[in-house]
């Protein structure tokens, strides 16, 4: 139990080590290492960043919390907290000692021509994932049964409900560009229950 | 400048902006800067324009690099523990309560449409997460085919995201080092 406790807390210093640019780039990291390996499902893991983008605190320590408790479940430790506590410290361990380090010693080794070479090819690879993420979430929000990485490219499943709030959402987006996530997240789940409960 | 009476007052405070940021480090810049260079003096504003310098060329949490960064002008390495501690802990305790409900709650009929909307807003704000960020880099056309090529693989292979940060990573390094050796080669 402690082992398998470990080895998931690793996951999130991983995790925590190779995001950068906000919490959303831990998120294709997060699908492919804790999806992947089964500890949530794809469907939790995007309802819950809905959750975690209106609950106060950074994107990424919430989820590194919820998943931890999560994953206690599934391990069967009862202090389910413990997993909360242990993967929250994993995934914030890589930036408190990198930001100590240059705090303590001076930014000098981020002057270095390798460092910044690096992020040239880093960032252009992050903002691609990023987008493959969201692209990804709404084909399958539209094609239920559609999995590209699984090379299952089955469209017989239409959802048309998702189409339209996927289109109203953006015709929203694209009026009231300054709309704060928590409101945002709000009129969606509204227009989730209008188009489901009535319809 | 000034120097808080107690660790405590620094946790308190960090707490505090940890409490009430929405949406993640960026948002919460603003509050941090107004709390601890406005009303406490504990650090300047350029304190934290290094640090927003610094998390673009670091790994990590930004809300943590801030909280550990600022916490150390403050007070060294217990300042910047007790910092940290307090900008995750509101989160730890927010989201702990959350999740023994989560997944009953998710079950409510209502609540599971509602959560269909949800999903479709996330995708958005994924995307316009990406977006804000490419605006920040310059695309030349070695830019361009790492960012579409990343994008390719992630949408249609199941390879590990891992290998792929890796690859932009040396990529980005020959990349520089051609460029170097072109601009020699002229000198």
């Amino acid at each position: 139990m402690i082992l398998e406790l470990l080895r998931l807390a690793w996951i999130f210093f991983k995790i925590g080590l190779f995001t950068f640019g906000g919490g959303y780039a831990m998120i294709p990291l997060m699908e492919s290492e804790i999806v992947g390996r089964n500890l949530i499902d794809i469907n939790t893991l995007y309802d819950f960043i809905g959750v975690a983008e209106s609950t106060p605190g950074p994107i990424a320590i919430n989820m590194a919390t919820f998943i931890g408790n999560e994953a206690m479940i599934q391990y069967g430790i009862l202090p389910r907290i413990l997993g909360s506590v242990v993967m929250t410290t994993a995934v914030a361990l890589p930036s408190f000692i990198i930001i100590l380090l240059i705090a303590s010693l001076g930014s000098k080794f981020l002057d270095s021509k390798w460092v910044k070479h690096a992020f040239v090819g880093l960032k252009p690879t992050v903002i691609g994932l990023i987008i493959s993420v969201s692209v990804a979430l709404m084909l399958r929000l539209v094609f239920p049964l559609l999995s590209l990485k699984n090379s299952v490219y089955d469209v017989t499943i239409f959802n048309y409900k998702n189409l339209i709030i996927l289109g109203v959402l953006i015709l929203i987006n694209r009026i009231y560009k300054k709309i704060s996530p928590i409101l945002f997240i709000f009129i969606a789940a509204l227009l989730g229950i209008v188009m489901y409960g009535l319809f | 400048m000034k120097k808080p009476r107690h660790l405590f007052e620094l946790f308190f405070e960090f707490f505090k902006i940890g409490a009430v940021t929405f949406g993640g480090g960026l948002a919460m810049m603003p509050i941090m800067r107004r709390e601890v260079v406005e009303t406490k003096g504990w650090a300047t504003d350029e304190d934290i324009m290094k640090i927003l310098v610094i998390s673009e060329s670091t790994p990590g949490v930004f809300a943590v690099n801030a909280a550990t960064f600022i916490g150390y002008k403050i007070a060294g390495f217990l300042g910047a523990l007790v910092a940290t501690l307090g900008v995750i802990i509101p989160s730890l305790i927010t989201i702990s309560i959350i999740s023994f409900f989560f997944i009953q709650f998710k079950e409510l009929t209502f609540v599971s449409y509602a959560f269909y909307g949800i999903q479709a807003a996330v995708a958005i704000l994924i995307f316009k997460a990406a977006f804000k960020l490419s605006k920040k880099i310059h695309f030349n056309l070695f830019v361009s085919m790492i960012f579409i090529v990343s994008m390719i693989l992630a949408l249609l292979t199941s390879i590990n995201v891992l290998y792929l940060l890796l690859a932009g990573a040396i990529l980005g390094i020959l990349y520089g080092v051609i460029i170097q050796l072109k601009e020699a080669k002229k000198a």
